[in-house]
């Protein structure tokens, strides 16, 4: 379970989010939406650890544990994964060497091998990370190395954005497989807070919570794909004017 | 041996360069080192060389107890060829005062690339006892395995002055592995090391230098290149261990069409170390083409690493990229790359980098699981893996291993 209790996070001296309180039980997975500068990746990079993300209030638990003051590698180690919206390029380090890394016994070149087939990425895997890959190569290496590192929470940054229509649906089979999909919800282990703009991905992945994200806070919680037709039909525009309904008179 | 091969002509010029200090890198008073006169034993079989010796042979490429992949092996100590040997039919390697009394258009070759008056090094070498490797390969003849060749300071607080000359004829394709290094772990020595390769049509040369010296060592190599029609020059120079004061900036001349030089270079400057290294290509010729390429870095010592590309010929294209990572708080890397075009049509860049390891790089990996040492660790791992295009199979891994094995130094 992933539980967000009362959380701030600022960065570079200025907070992007405030009082965040989410819960993520064994086996979900929640979808956050929201405008641009909502704070969503924000969230994310909090969870993770990025130590930019300063969390200057409020509570991460993580399988019963306080994350809060842990680093990025020990979150990692501990189990939860990050799909980038835009990875940095690190020249010389080859995608195979990432792939290696994420694979806990650093894995065997043919279950690399097998890892970049489910990724369509067989070509990739001597290049360096990330160097000329297009929006949806970057989208497939991240994934790809999300199932070498197999994380029980799985954190994704917008993982359709610039995918092209065939690839969505490969994108899609990756995170269901990493999300457990076909696994009845009492046996899942593994949890996932996606970031999407389009939606897209709803139609592959078995979303069950999803959020609006506004100014920071969450303006509102309910059935994803209900959210994803209001936003459709109406914008975020009518998210915020709802969300500012709802607060009270001295906020 | 000098006296024997040159001209009065050079050595006029020799003398009156005798005090000329060079364009870069700080002025060393060779007066201070001894010169190192003992002629040493002839050694039959070089793997009873002391196991410390081959040790530091080892360091820099050298293999003695196991030359099976090698086809020749060439090893000088101080200013005596201790041992020199071809295994291929095909491929000559002996010392070049030999060479001059096998050949008597040998010393036609000697300061024909390399200006004798360039700096006082140069003409110290000539007007000093000297010898150096001649490596020949001959017409048509292709090398499987390099031939390795070591140029070894053993005399302490010593002048070391060698000539090299190198030619691969037509059609041939010569491989070599030249380790320098020392006996001393902190003595003072000086390294002058003329080297002159002329690669003629159609051959190819891949050289592999390796420097192993000590951190009170100062170097100064002056190699000169001159490719033919179609021919190939592959250079790659690894330095990752300390030493004083190192200045180079080899220079190659492509004068035929199609001719195409590639200089891979790996330097890391410790506390206390100052390079100057650099590599220049003259595309004079139709169609020539160059890659310069070279990563430095610092761990608290001083680089300037130099790159410069000169086009004078119609279609020529050339590359230079000079990448400079400084790691800890202390140490300076000052990238110079030049370009110089005398015409249109030609088609030269340059890219040029330095900076520290990006945290946002550090932070990535680490969100895979490694700790951050372990991320650092692979990202300067992937900033010295430099892949030599061209290089054969079994020399690239000896490359590649010469890097790892000596990463624990960067570290």
């Amino acid at each position: 379970m992933l539980k967000i209790k009362d959380l701030s996070v600022s960065v570079e001296g200025k907070e992007i989010i405030h009082d965040i309180n989410l819960t993520i039980n064994t086996g979900e997975t929640h979808v956050l939406f929201g405008p641009n500068g909502a704070g969503k990746s924000t969230l994310l990079m909090a969870i993770m650890g990025f130590p930019k993300y300063k969390i200057t209030k409020g509570s991460i638990h993580f399988k019963g544990k306080d994350i809060t003051r842990l680093n990025v590698d020990e979150r990692a180690r501990l189990g939860i994964g990050m799909s980038f919206q835009r990875p940095p390029v690190v020249r010389g380090v080859k995608t195979r060497d990432m792939v290696a890394a994420c694979l806990k016994n650093d894995g065997d070149s043919e279950e690399i091998t097998k890892l970049a087939e489910r990724a369509d990425l067989q070509d990739f895997l001597e290049r360096d990370i990330n160097y000329g890959f297009s929006g949806g190569e970057i989208k497939r290496s991240e994934l790809m190395q999300l199932m070498a590192q197999k994380p029980e929470l799985t954190l994704m940054d917008e993982p359709e954005s610039g995918v092209d229509l065939v690839n969505i649906a490969l994108i899609g089979e990756m995170m269901n497989e990493l999300l457990e999909k076909n696994c009845p919800i009492a046996d899942r282990k593994c949890m996932g807070l996606i970031i999407t703009h389009t939606g897209h991905i709803l139609d592959y992945v078995n979303a069950r919570t999803g959020y609006v994200m506004c100014d920071g806070t969450i303006g509102c919680v309910g059935d994803p794909h209900e959210m994803l037709a209001t936003i459709r039909e109406k914008g975020y525009n009518e998210c915020i004017k709802c969300y500012l309904g709802r607060l009270p008179l001295h906020e | 041996m000098s006296d024997f091969k040159t001209s009065k002509n050079i050595k006029d010029k020799a003398k009156a360069a005798a005090a000329k200090q060079a364009i870069y890198g700080d002025d060393i008073n060779i007066g201070n080192y001894e010169v190192a006169g003992d002629k040493l034993p002839y050694k039959e079989d070089p793997s009873q060389l002391d196991s410390k010796t081959k040790g530091k042979m080892l360091e820099a490429g050298i293999m003695l107890d196991d030359p099976s992949q090698r086809s020749g092996t060439y090893i000088q100590m101080d200013g005596t060829p201790v041992h020199f040997t071809a295994k291929q039919e095909g491929v000559e390697v002996m010392p070049v005062s030999q060479a001059l009394d096998k050949y008597d258009w040998v010393s036609d070759y000697f300061w024909k690339a390399q200006a004798v008056d360039a700096d006082k090094y140069t003409a110290n070498v000539e007007l000093s006892d000297n010898d150096g490797y001649f490596i020949r390969s001959l017409k048509g003849q292709k090398t499987v395995y390099p031939v390795q060749a070591c140029l070894f300071l053993k005399k302490p607080k010593a002048v070391q002055n060698v000539h090299n000359i190198i030619i691969a004829e037509e059609d041939s394709e010569l491989h070599i592995i030249t380790g320098c290094a020392t006996s001393n772990s902190n003595e003072p020595g000086l390294h002058l090391g003329v080297s002159e390769f002329f690669i003629k049509k159609n051959a190819k040369v891949t050289f592999t230098m390796i420097h192993s010296w000590n951190p009170s060592i100062a170097v100064r190599p002056r190699t000169t290149t001159i490719i033919e029609e179609g021919g190939l020059f592959l250079s790659n120079y690894l330095l990752m261990k300390p030493v004083n004061n190192l200045q180079m900036n080899p220079a190659a001349y492509c004068v035929g069409e199609n001719a195409t030089v590639r200089f891979n270079s790996i330097l890391v400057a410790g506390k206390d170390t100052n390079l100057d290294i650099g590599s220049r290509v003259f595309l004079n010729s139709v169609k020539a083409r160059t890659e310069i390429i070279s990563r430095a870095i610092t761990t608290g010592g001083k680089i300037v690493a130099r790159g410069y590309i000169e086009g004078n010929a119609p279609d020529v294209k050339g590359h230079l990229e000079c990448r400079g990572l400084i790691l800890g708080e202390k140490g300076i890397i000052h990238a110079i790359p030049e370009l110089k075009g005398s015409l249109a049509g030609i088609d030269l860049s340059h890219e040029a980098a330095v900076g520290k390891i990006a945290e946002e790089e550090v932070e990535y990996l680490m969100s895979r699981g490694l700790t951050r040492d372990q991320a650092t660790a692979a990202i300067v791992r992937g900033f010295l893996r430099v892949d030599v295009e061209g290089l054969p199979p079994l020399l690239n891994a000896e490359f590649q291993k010469a890097v790892e094995a000596s990463e624990k130094e960067v570290m």
